[in-house]
């Protein structure tokens, strides 16, 4: 019986969840539409996973920090890098540099916005960064009027499709690091300690003496940058910027950190399974548009699946007397 | 935190206890000084058929703004509100036109619409109170299943609304704007919700949840009747923008859910719950309305007006907030 209970607390972690519902995916996409779970298949979706696990470390982090923390405006940073960074490479592999450096100062500064919103005049996070949202499509609107959309360089598509390294693109090689990296931020360092310490309990934190606020401000600093890297291998992967291309980061960035443990109440939870939830969310979306049914159809199947898979994950306690 | 209704705290001062009895206090001075501006540099704006313009344009977003309120009176938020509204608009527009476009099939079809809402409205809850997910990931899931329906429903955009029923909210009755009428009737009805049991137990849920529950109030029940309330005026929210552009749209309602959140913070109620009025939501949504006029009247080249508007009403939103607090403070 032992072995049964452990076994139960082991499938109830989040990680786990995730990745059983990962292979049964899977299978289930491999049934439907024999060849979606090839190599080359998995090798495309991981690529998509990643432009979405690299914004959602960010929503990851504010996250963590607790204090309803939550970052509404990461998509518009998304869509500014990529046309900041067209604009800045446009088609030259000479412009990468100048083009990396130039996207991760706008987004550190629209982070720093953010952060000083949230801590110094103490807005709720959802609305600062809702209303930051406005600004930067707003933002968007006036850079499109006066400049084209500029064009990726070649390293950089290559960067993001073509294989680097054992025959993985350089963006999953990027992608891992990320994940390396987040794993001892959180785990192992100072920083990550006290991300924890303010998002479980934010008044013993600053008893305990961490700098709560600039924690918190770091860490919406954080989730700019990374939407700002996202912005720029979703350039590469697309070729040339447009519209509000970064849109479609906003919400889903959110359902990957639920889908990987880290509730929305902050203080617990990490990237790992962060990682995880970003792959199970492209993957079910790809097998939905492999279905060959409507547009309507593939929209209801999405939204009800995922409110099936969030029952899967930590729900609120019942109220007690 | 204070709540308006559940633990009134004694004031020190006249100005204190006037914002603690009115909470939207700080929203409508802004919006005085909206309309100030507008009319400094449009007199025309502020004339009797520029603020009916205004409120036929803006009455969707209020009746939204207003939806969002009781959800969020209780702690929760509605992701879904704009894609309800965009369902609810596809089905009325889509039922008008089988049934004829005659009088009585405008009234089913509307009856129908308001049933919609509400289904979807308690889904909602139920999801969100009973099932006791996050209400910001789970009504954004429930969203993407609304924005589905309604392509289903109506895959493009274009199906026109029959004129029984935009010449009725574009037109006048004994020569005032039918819009003047909802308005009415539209705050006789906030004026009885806002003394019904629902609106002060929502409040007390926001308050302290677990407080409301151990007093003996049944939480899950009450939070669901919160979203289906925002159901209903979502609907609403839905014929008003069907009066207004007289036609069907999967997606009409989508960039509207986070506008109806915007309102509801200018309007001085508290994200967290358990602080806030209807009425401050329903000035927020003017607001919004005003910034957006008043970005226009001034003369700004029109690439910038989104850029003007998106830091003017960030601006407001951050100004709520602070002016807010330091009142209830």
């Amino acid at each position: 019986m032992m072995n049964a209970t452990l076994l139960m607390e082991f499938a109830r972690k989040p990680l786990v969840i995730a990745l059983l519902l990962i292979v049964a995916l899977l299978v289930l996409g491999e049934a439907l539409s024999p060849g979606f779970a090839s190599a080359q298949q998995i090798l495309r979706l991981l690529i998509v996973a990643a432009l979405l696990g690299i914004v959602a470390a960010g929503q990851n982090l504010v996250i963590l920090g607790g204090r309803e923390g939550i970052d509404l405006s990461v998509g518009g940073v998304v869509s500014l890098s990529a046309i900041i960074a067209g604009n800045l490479m446009n088609g030259m592999d000479s412009g990468i540099p100048l083009a990396v450096l130039g996207c991760v100062a706008a987004g550190a500064l629209f982070g720093l916005f953010n952060g000083l919103g949230v801590t110094l005049l103490r807005i709720p996070p959802l609305v600062m960064t809702l209303g930051m949202l406005g600004v930067l499509q707003g933002l968007l609107v006036v850079i499109r009027q006066g400049i084209p959309s500029g064009r990726a360089a070649p390293a950089l598509s290559n960067f993001v499709s073509q294989p680097f390294l054992f025959g993985l693109p350089g963006i999953i090689w990027l992608w891992i690091v990320i994940g390396v990296v987040m794993a001892w931020l959180l785990g192992r360092t100072v920083f990550g300690h006290r991300i924890y310490a303010i998002g479980s309990n934010e008044q013993a934190a600053f008893m305990a003496g961490v700098p709560v606020k600039l924690v918190r401000i770091a860490l919406f600093v954080l989730s700019g940058v990374f939407a700002a890297i996202a912005g720029i291998c979703l350039l590469g992967y697309s070729g040339s910027s447009f519209a509000n291309v970064g849109e479609q980061y906003m919400l889903p960035s959110i359902i990957a950190v639920v889908f990987g443990g880290t509730p929305l109440s902050g203080g617990k939870g990490g990237y790992t399974g962060t990682m995880a939830g970003a792959v199970l969310l492209v993957i079910l979306q790809s097998i939905l548009t492999t279905v060959n049914i409507d547009e309507s159809g593939r929209q209801m199947v999405f939204g009800a699946t995922l409110l099936v898979l969030m029952l899967f994950y930590g729900r609120g306690r019942a109220m007690r007397a | 935190m204070a709540s308006a209704v559940a633990n009134p705290r004694p004031a020190s001062s006249g100005i204190k206890r006037l914002f603690e009895r009115f909470p939207f206090l700080p929203a409508l001075m802004i919006l005085a000084v909206l309309l100030a501006l507008n009319g400094l540099y449009q007199p025309r704006s502020v004339s009797f058929i520029g603020m009916t313009g205004l409120v036929k344009t803006y009455l969707a977003l209020i009746m939204l703004a207003i939806a969002q309120t009781y959800v969020v009176f209780a702690g929760d938020i509605d992701l879904s509100a704009g894609a309800i509204v965009s369902l609810v608009n596809v089905v009325i527009v889509v039922l008008m036109e089988q049934w004829g476009g005659s009088g009585l099939s405008v009234m089913a079809a509307l009856g129908v619409g308001l049933a919609v809402g509400l289904a979807c409205g308690i889904v909602n809850g139920i999801v969100v109170a009973a099932l006791r997910l996050q209400a910001i990931v789970a009504t954004f899931a429930t969203s993407i299943f609304f924005t589905g329906l309604a392509l289903y429903v109506l895959p493009v955009a274009g199906t026109p609304a029959p004129a029984a029923f935009w010449r009725t909210y574009g037109g006048r009755f004994f020569e005032i704007p039918f819009v003047l009428y909802a308005v009415v009737v539209l705050a006789m009805v906030i004026y009885v919700l806002a003394r019904t049991r629902l609106a002060t137990q929502l409040l007390a849920i926001g308050d302290d949840s677990q407080a409301a529950f151990q007093s003996g109030l049944p939480v899950t029940a009450i939070r669901i009747r919160g979203y289906a309330l925002c159901g209903i005026f979502a609907a609403l929210a839905a014929f008003c923008i069907t009066g207004d552009t007289a036609s069907g749209d999967p997606l009409v309602g989508g960039k509207m859910t986070l506008f109806s959140v915007a309102a509801v913070v200018l309007g001085g109620s508290a994200l967290s719950g358990g602080f806030g009025t209807v009425v401050g939501s329903l000035i927020g949504a003017l607001i919004i309305g005003l910034i957006n006029s008043l970005v226009f009247f001034v003369g700004t080249p029109s690439e910038w007006q989104n850029l003007v508007q998106g830091l003017a009403i960030l601006v407001a939103l951050m100004a709520g907030v602070l002016v807010g607090r330091r009142a209830r403070a």
